[in-house]
């Protein structure tokens, strides 16, 4: 047991989580939450696929696309809850 | 069999599955969001296990601190608006007809299944062959930088780069635009205990940020980082009240939003200019490119960041909630 296929199975396990989250979850703050799971899971994936056994240096191109797909996911993540926040406003306006 | 660190990745794996399952499962929000706080820190230990310096750095600044304030502050202005105008128990849901039983089954062993199909892909996947090192190592004596993730990021993948701080630029014109004239939930009034900690902590923040960046030529670090952490300054002023967005300050925002695009396309296209393909950068002045790029890119970054965390776009006040610019 190598770490990647440790690590490789955890961010499975992490995606499918996310992803049954993302589908099941009625709260949009939980959904929002299991979407970026599902992130973190494919980036764990990627950071696997650049690991190398201990003497050799990992592949940095897949640590770039995964800080890359951070920062993206920050501003996706950010537009949601501007969105939810927005949406929450109106309906308790509409109720009052 | 009995190695050490092999536990420790055993355990730490299974951690983060916990944790993952417990911030969907669990009913409190807040819980929720402070387990999603510590499945991102982990997750970011796994990645340093796995020889990931930088995406942990990245996971565990913006990731996981930058991502969990913004939900924290979602969650308070949930809980002001529906607290105080429906008089309903805290929710986060307008009643919605609960979904029957069946589709949730349905919809979880479908989930599963995939899941088991990308394992099953995982496991018989050939082991890492070659990548990117080999182009990687022999490209790296002209990147003018000494990291290779530096290099990729800021030279050989200098594009998605680009992009990456175009889609931060448009997510903040999109939250301006969401939350224009939204009315805002009250700060939560914070104690003096913070404000000592506030002055302790930001000296030491500027410092780390500022060497975040710097390192990021030679060691783990960068420009994202760094602008991560310095983010951590605008949201403890933000929070402390120290400093208080005002509507002249529009400008000067706006500014620092697009500074870090603009001149990064700037570069780009002064060095397309002279002859070279864009991002081509002249080897004699590589670092001093890359290091003025990744300055800008730094403070653009850390002021979006703290803006997104900050929301609205600060107008001047008037009584009439919707009604503001």
């Amino acid at each position: 047991m190598t770490p990647d296929l440790i690590y490789g199975l955890t961010g499975i396990a992490v995606f499918g989580i996310g992803l049954v989250g993302a589908l099941c979850a009625l709260d949009r703050l939980r959904r929002v939450l299991a979407l970026k799971l599902c992130s973190v899971g494919a980036g764990f994936l990627l950071v696997v696929g650049a690991w190398r056994a201990p003497p050799g240096v990992p592949d940095p191109v897949p640590h770039a696309l995964v800080i890359t797909g951070i920062v993206v996911m920050v501003s996706a993540t950010a537009v949601a809850l501007a969105l939810i926040r927005r949406l929450q406003t109106l309906e308790a306006e509409d109720e009052r | 069999m009995a190695d050490p660190l092999m536990i420790f990745d055993i355990l730490l794996a299974l951690s983060i599955v916990a944790l993952a399952t417990a911030s969907l499962s669990v009913r409190d929000q807040f819980t929720m969001i402070v387990l999603f706080i510590i499945f991102g820190l982990l997750s970011a230990l796994a990645w340093v296990r796995l020889s990931a310096p930088d995406v942990a750095l990245a996971e565990a600044a913006i990731g996981t601190g930058v991502t969990g304030a913004l939900l924290l502050k979602t969650l308070h202005h949930l809980r002001f608006v529906s607290g105080s105008r429906n008089r309903q128990p805290m929710t986060g849901v307008a009643p919605l007809p609960p979904v029957p039983l069946g589709v949730t089954l349905a919809n979880a062993a479908f989930c599963g299944l995939i899941t088991l199909g990308l394992a099953a892909g995982f496991l018989g996947a050939p082991a890492a062959g070659p990548g990117f090192d080999m182009l990687v190592a022999e490209a790296m004596p002209t990147s003018g930088v000494a990291h290779p993730v530096t290099g990729v990021l800021l030279n050989f993948r200098a594009y998605d780069t680009l992009m990456e701080v175009v889609v931060l630029l448009a997510a903040v014109v999109a939250v301006w635009q969401i939350e224009r004239g939204l009315s805002e939930a009250p700060a939560p009034v914070m104690g003096v205990v913070w404000q000592g900690f506030a002055r302790l902590a930001l000296p030491a923040i500027v410092v780390v940020g500022t060497y975040l960046l710097w390192g990021g030529a030679e060691a783990p670090g960068g420009a994202f980082q760094g602008g991560a952490v310095l983010a951590a300054m605008g949201l403890l002023l933000l929070l402390t009240r120290a400093y208080v967005p005002q509507p002249g300050h529009r400008g000067i925002a706006r500014w620092a939003f697009v500074l870090g695009t603009g001149v990064f396309a700037l570069v780009a296209l002064l060095v397309a200019g002279g002859g070279r393909v864009a991002f081509e950068y002249p080897l004699e002045h590589a670092k001093t490119l890359i290091l003025l790029i990744e300055g800008m890119v730094t403070i653009s970054i850390a002021v979006t960041l703290a803006a997104l965390f900050h929301g609205r776009e600060p107008v001047a006040l008037t009584t009439g909630g919707r009604h503001d610019t």
